[in-house]
């Protein structure tokens, strides 16, 4: 009888592991296919680019001479905003996890996760209405100052619409993403390794280099790499903000355009070969991001010792 | 002997470190030294604050190291630079807030909440600035759009996510299938969302024929954006239970699905909950992917299944970039900042609810 029981109890349970293990791998899957059907979908819209006569392009010279520029000013945004907004998020996780008082610290986070939620065109909007103009003045101060540095040559832009600014609004927006991935990480540190790193005379400094840092440097990556990925795939921020036109160098000019940006402006209108073009720039990104993201999971399986789990 | 008793001598634990008030005398110091220095080039806000904050770090950590060494003039100077990075993270986003605030409240009206652009024309904005009456026409049928795409993009994402979570935390044994799939959603995080548009679009003008634009094909084009949040968040924090509460619940003959849906998913629910409010947070403000897959409405639609929808981020992006009224501007900008406004609040609704979840939830821990 008693195995009877077990063998009936043993059965129902079975049939819900095999339900639920096997929707699981059905969702899995159909991430995969998902992805799969967006990487056809670019290529087979893009190829008539590729057959195309190179004078039959925008510029008239080729798709390559056409994306190169785009493809320059897309990554000095991304590098910008990341530059910016990396070690600020970790300064901002670290502050609100190790050092602000544990009872606002809480609230400092919950303030930080309700920041990540302002939608791009909100900043957008703000970037081009409240910071650009701001940022004219500095623009105008570094064109006189430091002018004999490529990135700062004169004349600054009157509007402040310029790359910099673009970069520095898409910071903002990928700087909540960053805390809050980096602070739920290092709120997860061992504590008997923070504590044991302070009883033997660590300063606070001392015992984050030692004992959070290198347990959550796979999260801070991972963190980062979020952020690039808004931060190269964002487009309604950078179309409103940057007036863009010609690839140059300075930064406080305006100038440089990202592709994200040339395709939300310019879709409306395409048809045609213009469109297999924007579509094409748009694979142009999507190969970027795949690069990005390559280095950046072979650096988080270097470190995958130090990930918490199992 | 008594005399020295008697007499207030450092003690021995504190000798070698600053009195307390040390900071706020070289705070005070940077401050005025700062305003000297603003002077110099034309006094204002942002020179004067930014030379005092940068003497400060600099005089502060100096001092420390004189009186106290190296190493804690380096945990002193980390110490500014992560204080520091906090109050530089506040500026912008307080200053959005403030911006979308003091724009947004004018406009926000009952008017503006529960009627739609229907038949509000260049005309009647012209006569509106003319004759400086209330600004018509609302955001009635974007915040109807808004809503109804949202959550059918939270309805197909969400269980796809989880459980594509679970499969690589709880199932795969890191084969050649897991590794894949991990890989994938790394690389769908990168997605341009305006790509994603593309995609939802095609592939419904593939099924459909071409030119279909209703909500859902929209809510299809987010979902591609949310799965992958939703996938990242929610491995992040299922690897973060411990193994032996896993075991402890196999050990006592526990079924794996119950355990996953009893034990594991319980202890990371507050974790999973904040990843879907950030992946919510990103697509409920997404402006590309609905230009391309749900058009744009001046009226109420219901139906997510029929006919173009509009959005508040559409609705903000079309009323800065074409106004209603090429020549009266402003009616166009209210309504903009104002449906701004009406976005912000609805996100951080939905924020607190799920902090709220997610505090019911939570199974208590050590911190």
């Amino acid at each position: 009888m008693s195995t009877n029981a077990l063998k009936r109890a043993g059965g129902a349970g079975q049939s819900g592991d095999k339900i639920f293990s096997g929707a699981s791998l059905a969702a899995g899957c159909l991430i995969l296919a998902a992805l799969f059907s967006v990487a056809v979908f670019l290529i087979i819209e893009a190829l008539p680019v590729f057959g195309a006569d190179p004078s039959e392009i925008t510029g008239g010279d080729g798709f390559f001479t056409y994306i190169f520029p785009i493809v320059i000013g897309t990554v000095i945004a991304a590098a910008i905003a990341l530059l910016i907004a990396t070690p600020l998020g970790i300064g901002v996780a670290l502050f609100i996890s190790h050092y602000a008082p544990r009872r606002f610290a809480q609230g400092l986070g919950y303030v930080i996760d309700l920041l990540a939620a302002i939608p791009s065109v909100v900043y957008g909007a703000w970037g081009y209405a409240v910071l650009a103009p701001q940022l004219a003045i500095a623009y105008d101060w570094l064109a006189r100052n430091l002018g004999w540095i490529p990135i700062f040559e004169g004349p600054a832009s009157q509007t402040g619409r310029t790359m910099l600014t673009a970069g520095i609004v898409l910071a903002v927006m990928v700087l909540p993403i960053i805390t809050s991935l980096s602070r739920e990480i290092f709120l997860q540190t061992p504590k008997l390794h923070e504590e044991a790193a302070l009883a033997m005379g660590a300063t606070r400094w001392e015992m984050i280099t030692m004992a959070v840092l290198p347990f959550a440097r796979p999260g801070i990556i991972s963190a980062a790499m979020l952020g690039l990925g808004r931060a190269l795939g964002e487009t309604m921020a950078v179309a409103l903000v940057l007036s863009g036109g010609a690839l140059t160098a300075s930064l406080i000019q305006s100038g440089n355009q990202t592709i994200a940006a040339e395709i939300a402006l310019n879709f409306p209108e395409a048809y045609g070969l213009r469109l297999a073009e924007l579509i094409a720039a748009g694979l142009v990104l999507f190969v970027i991001t795949l690069a990005v993201n390559i280095v950046a999971r072979w650096i988080i399986s270097r470190h995958k010792e130090f990930s918490g789990a199992n | 002997m008594a005399n020295a008793t008697l007499t207030p001598r450092r003690s021995q634990l504190t000798k070698g470190r600053m009195p307390s008030y040390t900071l706020w005398v070289v705070l005070a110091a940077s401050i005025v030294v700062g305003a000297a220095l603003a002077a110099l080039v034309g006094f204002s806000l942002v020179p004067f604050a930014l030379f005092s904050a940068i003497l400060f770090i600099i005089a502060g950590t100096a001092v420390t190291g004189v009186v106290e060494g190296s190493r804690k003039a380096r945990n002193r100077l980390a110490m500014f630079l992560i204080y520091g990075s906090f109050l530089v993270a506040l500026l912008p986003l307080l200053s959005v807030i403030w911006t979308v605030l003091e724009r947004g409240v004018p406009g926000l009206t009952y008017n503006f909440l529960f009627t739609s652009m229907n038949g509000v024309t260049g005309a009647i904005d012209n006569q509106v600035v003319a004759e400086g009456t209330p600004v018509l026409g609302g955001a009635y049928h974007a915040i109807v759009g808004t809503l109804q795409i949202t959550l059918w993009a939270t309805l197909i994402s969400v269980p796809i996510g989880l459980l594509a979570a679970v499969y690589l935390v709880e199932y795969s044994t890191g084969g050649r299938l897991a590794r894949a799939i991990t890989f994938f959603v790394d690389v769908m995080t990168g997605i341009p969302s305006i790509v994603a548009g593309l995609f939802a679009a095609a592939l419904f003008g593939q099924l459909f024929g071409p030119g279909t634009r209703t909500g859902f094909v929209a809510a299809v084009a987010l979902s591609v954006l949310m799965i992958p949040v939703v996938v990242r968040s929610t491995e992040e924090m299922l690897k973060i239970v411990p193994n032996e509460l896993r075991e402890a619940a196999y050990a006592l003959g526990v079924r794996k699905w119950r355990t996953i849906t009893r034990v594991v998913i319980p202890t990371a629910i507050s974790g999973i909950a904040s990843g879907v409010t950030l992946a919510i947070a990103r697509v409920i403000g997404e402006t590309a992917p609905i230009l391309v897959t749900a058009g744009f409405a001046s009226s109420i639609n219901w139906n997510v299944f029929g006919d173009w929808m509009s959005t508040l981020p559409t609705f903000i992006y079309y009323q800065i970039l074409t106004p209603t009224s090429p020549t009266a501007t402003d009616p166009s900008t209210q309504r903009a900042w104002a449906a701004a406004l009406v976005l912000i609040i609805m996100v951080m609704l939905l924020n607190l609810a799920a902090r709220l979840i997610a505090r019911l939830f939570a199974p208590k821990t050590s911190r």
